[in-house]
C-alpha cells in the first residue's frame, strides 16, 4: 500500500504510534545534546554550533528521503502535510519564537527533554510555553487580523521559483554542505 | 552509572532525518510539539467554560475529531518525554538540576526560562508552529513559510542572545 499508512490519526492504533515516534523524537534529541540548553545557546555565542548541524543534517536526510520514496512510487507527496505559508504572520512569529528561544536556551520539543532528564529550567520553559499558548489562545480575537494576513497555501519552494523539485534538492544538500564547513570553522576558530 | 558524552551532532541529526521520514511515511504528517500545547491549553478552556472554547476561533479547531485529549500531537510529546528520559537514564545523564550561567543565579534562569517559553509561545501561534512542526517538519518537504520561519527564528535568537550574553556566561 501507498504510504502514507494512517487513514484516521486518532483511533487507540494510532495514538500509540505517536506515542512511539514520540519517543523516538525524545530519544534523538536527548542524544544530541539538544535537551541541554546550556549546550543549545552555544549556537547563539559561536562556541557549539549543534543546533544548526543536528538540525540540517537532519532536514537534509528526511528531505532525500521523501524525495526518492515520491520518485519511487513509495510516498504518495499528495498525502503528505506541507505545513501552510503565511509570509507576514510567519516572519514575525519567526522573530519573536528566536528571541524567546534564546531566553529559554530550549525550544518547545526539547523542552521537554530537558524537563524529562531531571531539569528544572527545562519544565519552567514548558510552563511558559503553556501559558504563551494559552494566553495568546485568549487573546486570539485582537490577533486575528494579523494571524491572517498573506496567505499562500501549502506553497512549496520549487512551486514558487517554478524549478524542478530535484533541482531545490541539490541546492540545498549544497548550501547544507558549506553551511556544515563554515559551522566547523566557526567553532575551530573559538 | 557514568556520564557518557553526546553523539555526533551529524550522526543524531541523520538519526533525527530518518525518525521524521519514517513519521511522514507513517502518518503524512510531520513532528511537532507546539500542537500539543496548543491541544492541552484548548482542552483545559474547554473543560472550564465549554461555550468559550467551542466559540473560540483559535481552540475549536482542537475540539474537533477525537477532541483535544485524543490530539496526535498530544501523545507524540507525552512520548517525547518518555524517550527523553529512557535516554538519559541509559546514558547516566539523569540528574535533578537547574542548567544556568555562571553568573545567573538559579531564580533568574528559572524567570527567564519561563518568560522565554511565554515569548516562544506567543511566536509559534503567530506562525503556526515551532522548530519542530514547520521548521523540521516544513524544512524537509520545502514549504516557503517554514523555511522563511528558520531564518526569520534565527535572526531573532541571535539578536536577543547579544542582550543575554551575561546571562550564559
Amino acid at each position: 500500500m501507498t504510504a502514507p499508512w494512517l487513514v484516521d490519526d486518532s483511533t487507540a492504533a494510532a495514538l500509540a504510534i505517536a506515542t512511539l515516534c514520540g519517543v523516538a523524537f525524545g530519544a534523538t534529541l536527548e542524544r544530541a545534546g539538544l535537551g541541554s540548553a546550556r549546550k543549545l545557546v552555544g549556537q547563539f555565542y559561536g562556541t557549539d554550533l549543534v543546533v544548526f548541524k543536528v538540525m540540517f543534517s537532519a532536514i537534509v536526510v528526511a528531505m532525500l528521503g521523501v524525495f526518492w520514496l515520491a520518485l519511487l512510487g513509495v510516498l504518495d507527496l499528495s498525502r503528505v502535510a506541507v505545513p501552510g505559508t503565511w509570509l507576514v504572520p510567519q516572519a514575525v512569529g519567526g522573530l519573536v519564537f528566536g528571541a524567546g528561544l534564546a531566553m529559554a536556551g530550549l525550544c518547545p520539543g526539547t523542552s521537554c527533554v530537558a524537563a524529562a532528564s531531571g531539569r528544572g529550567d527545562g519544565l519552567a520553559v514548558m510552563l511558559g510555553m503553556f501559558a504563551g499558548v494559552l494566553g495568546t489562545g485568549l487573546a486570539f480575537d485582537s490577533l486575528r487580523g494579523l494571524y491572517e494576513a498573506t496567505p499562500r497555501g501549502p506553497l512549496t519552494v520549487p512551486a514558487w521559483l517554478g524549478v524542478p523539485y530535484g533541482a531545490v534538492v541539490v541546492a540545498v544538500v549544497a548550501l547544507a554542505l558549506v553551511g556544515f564547513a563554515v559551522a566547523e570553522r566557526i567553532e575551530r576558530r573559538r | 552509572m557514568p556520564r557518557r558524552p553526546y553523539a555526533d551532532p551529524y550522526v543524531a541529526g541523520a538519526c533525527l532525518g530518518l525518525v521524521l521520514l519514517a513519521v511522514f511515511v507513517i502518518s503524512g504528517r510531520g513532528l511537532g510539539a507546539s500542537g500539543a500545547f496548543a491541544a492541552t491549553a484548548a482542552g483545559l478552556d474547554h473543560a472550564i467554560a465549554p461555550a468559550h472554547a467551542q466559540a473560540s476561533p483559535y481552540f475549536a479547531r482542537y475540539l474537533d475529531g477525537g477532541g483535544p485529549w485524543r490530539d496526535w500531537l498530544l501523545f507524540e510529546i507525552g512520548g517525547v518525554v518518555l524517550g527523553g528520559a529512557l535516554s538519559a537514564w541509559l546514558a547516566g545523564r539523569l540528574h535533578r538540576e537547574i542548567e544556568r550561567g555562571a553568573h545567573a543565579s538559579a531564580h533568574a534562569r528559572i524567570a527567564v526560562a519561563f518568560a522565554g517559553g511565554a515569548v516562544m509561545g506567543f511566536g509559534a501561534v503567530l506562525a503556526r508552529g515551532c522548530t519542530s512542526g514547520l521548521a523540521l517538519t516544513g524544512g524537509a518537504l520545502l514549504g516557503v513559510g517554514a523555511w522563511l520561519f528558520v531564518i526569520a527564528a534565527f535572526a531573532g535568537a541571535y539578536l536577543a542572545a547579544t542582550l543575554l550574553r551575561r546571562m550564559w556566561r
